[in-house]
């Protein structure tokens, strides 16, 4: 079990996304950054989808009520568990009654913490991520609070001290192009003006205050379409970059509404999205356009390099508790 | 900047590009990023538009194809969210079985849809713009709720909030345009015009729709095991109760 001794400002229990209901007006949610998802529970022998904690700075301070192994991916809030400091991207062993703090924002914007075998949770239409906008799903559908109590599905193996186990996943790969976005023209595209379409190209993009969960609202150099006509309403899509009626841009995130009318201009490669997550509000982006049958390669190749990384995970852990003759209790 | 950019040349070949003049058919399909991508018929809110977008919808449903997440219709479009981790020939895959649920669609066949009652109670109190509405038009609070329940709306579809259905066409006697300061607090429950569209608040939010009434059917609940009361195509009808009703059928829906 682990109890929320102080809250943070927005963390919640994430997974893979509640899809199958948008027809209905439910957006999936999920994790913003799935990579960093799946490599949390990668490191704890888990399904990369399993539902684990969104973290974001300034994060929960957590209290564990059992051993356990957990690991911490995607963004780096220089966590300690007992005053002793814990890299991310490792699986460690946690000790009942210790505390992990996140002290301070180092990179990234979006932690994830995965338990070994995950949290026991009420599923909401299939699965146990939070839906803040539909109050379901994770903890009550809403955001962690203070002495909120998460408890693990199974009881993990026995160890006898704290201890980051002696192997790390490499995980610079996926986040290798820093601020440079790659994206995919959208249909609003051909009727931006052409000192628009170079302006997208070469200026940079800043993160607003006003970016969240739902969508990453950008400051900029204003954008004109030679095309005002408003669109009709239409089904839309995480990492859809609408063109707003003042020249400005909204990037869909995870929580996005499921249909929008403001002009498409471009998508976010699949692939860029993780790294688009950990950008922080402020930051600058800029954006360099790809082709769709790019887009498409590079997000099977993440997909393989995550599976990759999945099994060699599993295969460390196995071969390391086989050695020391872990007991499952 | 090459137009091919827009669809992959692999399917431009293929016919399914449209708008075309030569391949004449009555839609276009193009990527929305590389996990969705977007059936779009002529531009415009019409009923026989709107059973195409229904049709399409339902044959792709029923295949249930692992690779497809999502189907959301709209007015005149039907966007499909696809699983493009699961294969790298997604694109080609989706968009092949997309163009060939489209193709299906004959103006002939039946629509399987449901219809709804749904009771409202147009008091002024559960309907702010009630009264101010009727003032513009010239006409009574009366008349505007005889406008309001006479015709059978479509759910064209569902977004904005969950569960929240957008519903056509109102009387062009009643229509009328947003507010110009969105409330910041709507109920659950209330009735809106928006221009030619009427729908329902189903939870709290901030709302700039024109208010006429309420319903104590709860239309989003996530209690139940079909939390959103309506869906896609459903053919509504609204039924005026009176304020002694509602709070009764209010009290017996909490």
């Amino acid at each position: 079990m682990i109890q929320i001794l102080q809250a943070g400002i927005m963390d919640t229990m994430q997974d893979m996304g509640r899809y199958g209901y948008q027809h209905l007006g439910i957006n999936p949610g999920g994790a913003m950054d799935t990579v960093a998802l799946a490599v949390a529970n990668s490191l704890v022998g888990n399904e990369p989808g399993e539902t684990a904690i969104e973290l974001h700075f300034p994060a929960s301070t957590l209290l564990f009520g059992n051993d356990i192994l957990i690991a911490l991916s995607g963004a780096d809030f220089s966590a300690t568990l007992n005053d002793e400091p814990i890299e991310i991207n490792r699986p460690v062993f946690v000790m009942r009654e210790s505390v992990l703090r996140f002290n301070s924002p180092v990179n990234g914007a979006r932690c994830y913490l995965a338990v070994h075998g995950g949290f026991n949770l009420p599923e909401w239409l299939g699965s146990t991520g939070t839906n803040l906008k539909a109050t379901a799903g994770g903890m009550e559908g809403r955001r962690l609070q203070r002495h909120d109590r998460l408890h693990f599905k199974q009881r993990t193996w026995r160890w006898k001290h704290q201890q980051l186990l002696p192997w790390k996943a490499e995980t610079a790969d996926f986040y290798r192009n820093g601020n440079t976005i790659r994206v995919i023209p959208g249909s609003g595209w051909p009727a931006l003006q052409e000192t628009s379409r170079l302006s997208f190209k070469e200026n940079n993009f800043q993160l607003t205050p006003q970016s969240d969960r739902m969508g990453f609202r950008l400051q900029g150099p204003p954008l004109f379409s030679t095309n005002t006509q408003n669109l009709l309403s239409a089904g839309i899509s995480r990492g859809t970059i609408q063109l707003l009626p003042n020249g400005q841009l909204i990037i869909l995130m995870a929580d996005h509404q499921t249909t929008g009318g403001y002009m498409r201009i471009a998508h976010i490669a699949g692939a860029d999205l993780p790294m688009l997550s950990q950008i922080n509000t402020g930051s600058s982006i800029y954006f360099s356009v790809i082709e769709h049958s790019l887009a498409t390669r590079l997000l099977w190749q993440q997909q393989q390099a995550l599976l990759v990384l999945q099994n060699a995970c599993k295969l460390r852990l196995r071969h390391w508790s086989e050695t020391k003759g872990l007991l499952t209790t | 900047m090459q137009i091919q950019y827009f669809r992959p040349p692999s399917v431009i070949t293929k016919g399914i590009c449209t708008f075309c003049a030569k391949m004449k058919k009555p839609y276009q399909i193009s990527p929305l990023g590389d996990s969705a991508l977007i059936i779009e018929w002529e531009q415009r809110i019409d009923e026989t538009i709107h059973q195409k977008v229904m049709h399409t919808y339902q044959q792709l449903h029923t295949l249930n194809l692992p690779l497809i997440r999502d189907l959301i219709p709209s007015y005149a479009s039907l966007t499909i969210v696809y699983d493009a981790g699961a294969s790298e020939h997604c694109w080609q895959v989706v968009s092949a079985v997309a163009a060939n649920a489209a193709d299906n669609v004959t103006t002939n066949a039946t629509l399987v849809t449901r219809s709804i009652e749904i009771p409202v109670c147009y008091h002024p109190s559960l309907g702010p713009d009630l009264e101010m509405l009727a003032a513009q038009r010239s006409i009574t609070t009366e008349e505007v709720v005889q406008l309001h329940t006479q015709i059978t709306y479509t759910v064209y579809m569902l977004g904005f909030l969950p569960g929240f259905p957008y519903m056509g066409t109102v009387n062009e006697r009643i229509a009328a345009p947003r507010l110009s300061q969105p409330r910041l607090k709507v109920p659950a429950g209330s009735v809106g015009i928006a221009g030619a569209q009427t729908g329902i608040y189903p939870l709290d939010s901030p709302g700039g729709w024109n208010l006429i009434g309420q319903t104590p059917v709860r239309i989003f609940n996530t209690a139940g095991e079909h939390p959103c009361y309506f869906q896609p195509g459903d053919q509504v009808r609204f039924i005026p109760v009176s304020l002694s009703d509602f709070h009764e059928l209010n009290n017996r829906h909490s």
